[in-house]
C-alpha cells in the first residue's frame, strides 16, 4: 500500500497534528515504511482465525448504575485556563 | 413530475439511568453547569471508562421490544472528531458490531391504518457536552454534565414516505420506550432527538436520490415541519433541472426553514476503530431471557386486545394504549363500570379533555379511575342522565368525593318514581294550555314536535332530573 503526501496532509488535519513543509517529506517516507510492514502482516494468512477487537481474551466487567462521583467542579474550574459562570470557556465555535 | 419521499430516521433516545453509561457521575437534568462531570467525563489523563450495566440492560430491552437480534458479543468504537464540548477528541459508539440488530416494529397512522416500519439497529453511544455561543467576550462556554449521558440511537430503514409517517414513528417509539420504562421520553429536556434522512425520487422508481441529513431536531411539530420544508426544497431544484448536494442542513424552528449548516473544510471522516479502554460486551441467553420475563405488554399489542376485547375503533384502541398509565386507568374504568364503550368515551372526552383543560397529567389527576367507572355505571343502571354525570364528574374534580356521595348530597338522582313524575307533568300541562288545545288539533307529524316541547319543560321543571323515557310515555297518555 502506498500513501501520498496529500493522504498525510489530510489525516494530520483530521487529527490536529501540525506538520511543517520541511516536515512533510521524511513523514511521508516513514508512514511509507511502517505499512511496508503492515503489508508484510497483511500476506500472512488469517483466514482461520477470528479477529479480536481487543488482545486481551477477556470480556467487559459492568458497573453498577449508582452516583459514585462527587461534585468537583470547583477542582477542575482552578485548573483550566478560563471560566466564567461554572463553564469552561474555549476558543468560539460555531456550527 | 410526482416525486416519492424517501425518509430515514436516527433518534438518539437518552436512557433513563441514574448514572453516566461510562462514569458514575450523576445525568440529573438541569444541574449546575459542569457538577455532574467526573474526570472520566473531562477526559483527564489516565481516565478509563467502565460501562453502566443498567445501559446495557435498556438497551437490550428495546431490542427485545421491536423483536431484534441481540448483539451477544458487541464491541464499541471510537468515532473520533474534534468539538469542545467532546474532550476526549473522540466518542464512544459502537460501529460494526451493535448491541441491537434489525428489527421491526408497527407504526399506527392517524387515519386508523397501521404501517410496518425497519429498525436497521440500535446501538449505545454516549452524548456530548454542551456548548453556550452567549456572549463570554467572543467564547464559548462549555457545560459537560450531559457529557457520558447514555444514549441509545436508533437507526431506522429508508421505510418512511412523508412527515405524517415520520411523527406516527416517532409517536410509536415514544411510546414503546416509556412502556419499557428505559427512558423518561421527555421530548423538551431532549431525552429524544432526531436525525432525519431526506431524499426524493421520481414516483415509481426504486433507486435512490442524494440525500440530506437535517440534524437535531427535538420535537414532533418540527419534525414534520421540517421533513415538509425539505421535501418542498429538493422538489424545486429538481424540477427546475438542478442536482441535491450530499449535506447536513439545520432546522430553523424561527424562520421555519431548513439551511446548510457551515460545512467543516473537510468532509467527515471519523476514522471509526475498536475502542481499546473497553472490552466486548457479551452476554447470554440467561440474561435476555431474564429480560425478556419482564417485558409489559406492549402498546402494539395492548392495542390490538383493546380494539378486539372491547370492541374499540383503530382510533380509540390508539389514544387509550398511548400509555401505559392512560392505558391501566381505562382498564380500571372499564372493570369498574363494565361497558368499554362508554368508558372510552368518558376517559377520552371528559377525562383528558377536562386533563388539557388544566393543563395537568394523568399522574396528577384528582379522580380515581374506580371512581370514574362508579360514575360511569350510576349513567347505565338509569341512576343519572348523561348530562346530570357531567355536573357530577365536575364535582368529583374538585374531591367531593365518589359519584354515589355527590348524587346523594346534591339530590340528583333521577326521578323514575310515576307518581312524582305524573304531579310535574300535570302541572305542566295546566300551566300551557294554548299548546294543549295546539296538540290535540295537530296531526300525527306535528304531534310529534309538540311532544318534544311537553318534555323539554317537564326535564325544565324537574331540572334535569325526570327520567326521559318515563316522562315520554306518561306524556304519551297524559296528552290525549
Amino acid at each position: 500500500m502506498t500513501i501520498t503526501q496529500d493522504d498525510i496532509e489530510k489525516i494530520a488535519e483530521l487529527a490536529r497534528i501540525r506538520i511543517s513543509g520541511e516536515e512533510i517529506g521524511e513523514v511521508t517516507q516513514r508512514i511509507t515504511e511502517i505499512l511496508q510492514m503492515v503489508d508484510t502482516l497483511q500476506a500472512a494468512d488469517t483466514s482461520n482465525i477470528e479477529p479480536m477487537a481487543n488482545p486481551l481474551d477477556a470480556t467487559q466487567q459492568l458497573r453498577a448504575d449508582e452516583v459514585t462521583e462527587l461534585n468537583r467542579r470547583d477542582d477542575f474550574l482552578a485548573i483550566a485556563p478560563a471560566v466564567e459562570d461554572g463553564l469552561f470557556l474555549v476558543p468560539r465555535v460555531i456550527e | 413530475m410526482n416525486w416519492e419521499s424517501v425518509i430515514g430516521l436516527e433518534v438518539h433516545l437518552q436512557l433513563a439511568t441514574r448514572s453516566k453509561i461510562f462514569s458514575g457521575s450523576a445525568t440529573t437534568f438541569g444541574a449546575e453547569p459542569n457538577t455532574q462531570a467526573s474526570a472520566v467525563d473531562l477526559a483527564m489523563p489516565g481516565m478509563l471508562p467502565v460501562l453502566n450495566a443498567e445501559a446495557v440492560h435498556y438497551a437490550v430491552k428495546f431490542g427485545l421490544g421491536i423483536g431484534a437480534e441481540i448483539g451477544k458479543r458487541s464491541i464499541f468504537d471510537r468515532k473520533n472528531y474534534f468539538y469542545p464540548d467532546s474532550p476526549k477528541g473522540y466518542q464512544i459508539s459502537q460501529f460494526e458490531a451493535p448491541i441491537v440488530g434489525e428489527g421491526r416494529f408497527e407504526i399506527s397512522l392517524p387515519d386508523g391504518s397501521t404501517r410496518s416500519i425497519g429498525i436497521t439497529r440500535a446501538h449505545l453511544e454516549e452524548d456530548a457536552g454542551k456548548s453556550l455561543h452567549e456572549d463570554y467576550h467572543g467564547q464559548s462556554g462549555i457545560d459537560l454534565n450531559r457529557a457520558g449521558t447514555p444514549l441509545l440511537e436508533i437507526v431506522s430503514e429508508p421505510d418512511i414516505r412523508n412527515a405524517t409517517e415520520a411523527v406516527a414513528y416517532l409517536k410509536a417509539l415514544h411510546s414503546l420506550v416509556t412502556y419499557l420504562e428505559i427512558s423518561d421520553g421527555n421530548m423538551a429536556e431532549g431525552s429524544m432527538r432526531c436525525d432525519i434522512n431526506i431524499s426524493l425520487r421520481a414516483q415509481g422508481s426504486t433507486t435512490l436520490g442524494t440525500r440530506a441529513e437535517i440534524k437535531n431536531v427535538n420535537s414532533f411539530r418540527f419534525v414534520e415541519k421540517a421533513i415538509q420544508h425539505e421535501i418542498e426544497r429538493q422538489a424545486d431544484i429538481l424540477e427546475d433541472g438542478g442536482t441535491i448536494v450530499q449535506e447536513t442542513r439545520l432546522y430553523d424552528a424561527e424562520r421555519d426553514e431548513t439551511r446548510p449548516m457551515r460545512s467543516k473544510e473537510v468532509a467527515n471522516d471519523y476514522r471509526y476503530f475498536p475502542e481499546p479502554d473497553l472490552l466486548p460486551v457479551v452476554i447470554d441467553d440467561a440474561y435476555i431471557a431474564d429480560i425478556q420475563r419482564t417485558l409489559p405488554e406492549l402498546p402494539t399489542t395492548k392495542r390490538h386486545r383493546f380494539a378486539e376485547v372491547y370492541g374499540l375503533s383503530n382510533y380509540d384502541a390508539n389514544v387509550l394504549a398511548d400509555t401505559r398509565p392512560l392505558a391501566d386507568y381505562f382498564e380500571v374504568v372499564v372493570g369498574a363500570c363494565n361497558d368499554a364503550k362508554i368508558a372510552a368515551n368518558w376517559v377520552q372526552v371528559e377525562l383528558l379533555g377536562q386533563l388539557n383543560r388544566e393543563q395537568t397529567s394523568l399522574a396528577q389527576c384528582p379522580v380515581p379511575a374506580a371512581d370514574l367507572g362508579g360514575l360511569i355505571a350510576r349513567i347505565l343502571d338509569g341512576s343519572i342522565s348523561g348530562k346530570i354525570a357531567k355536573q357530577v364528574f365536575e364535582a368529583m374534580w374538585q374531591g367531593e368525593g365518589s359519584a354515589d356521595a355527590i348524587i346523594e348530597a346534591r339530590g340528583l338522582k333521577q326521578v323514575s318514581d310515576s307518581g312524582a313524575l305524573e304531579g310535574i307533568i300535570t302541572e305542566v300541562i295546566a300551566g300551557h294550555p294554548e299548546q294543549v288545545q295546539q296538540f290535540l288539533e295537530a296531526d300525527e307529524g306535528r304531534r310529534k314536535k309538540l311532544t318534544g316541547f311537553f318534555v323539554g319543560q317537564v326535564m325544565k321543571a324537574s331540572k334535569g332530573q325526570a327520567n326521559p323515557q318515563m316522562v315520554n310515555e306518561l306524556l304519551a297518555k297524559k296528552l290525549v
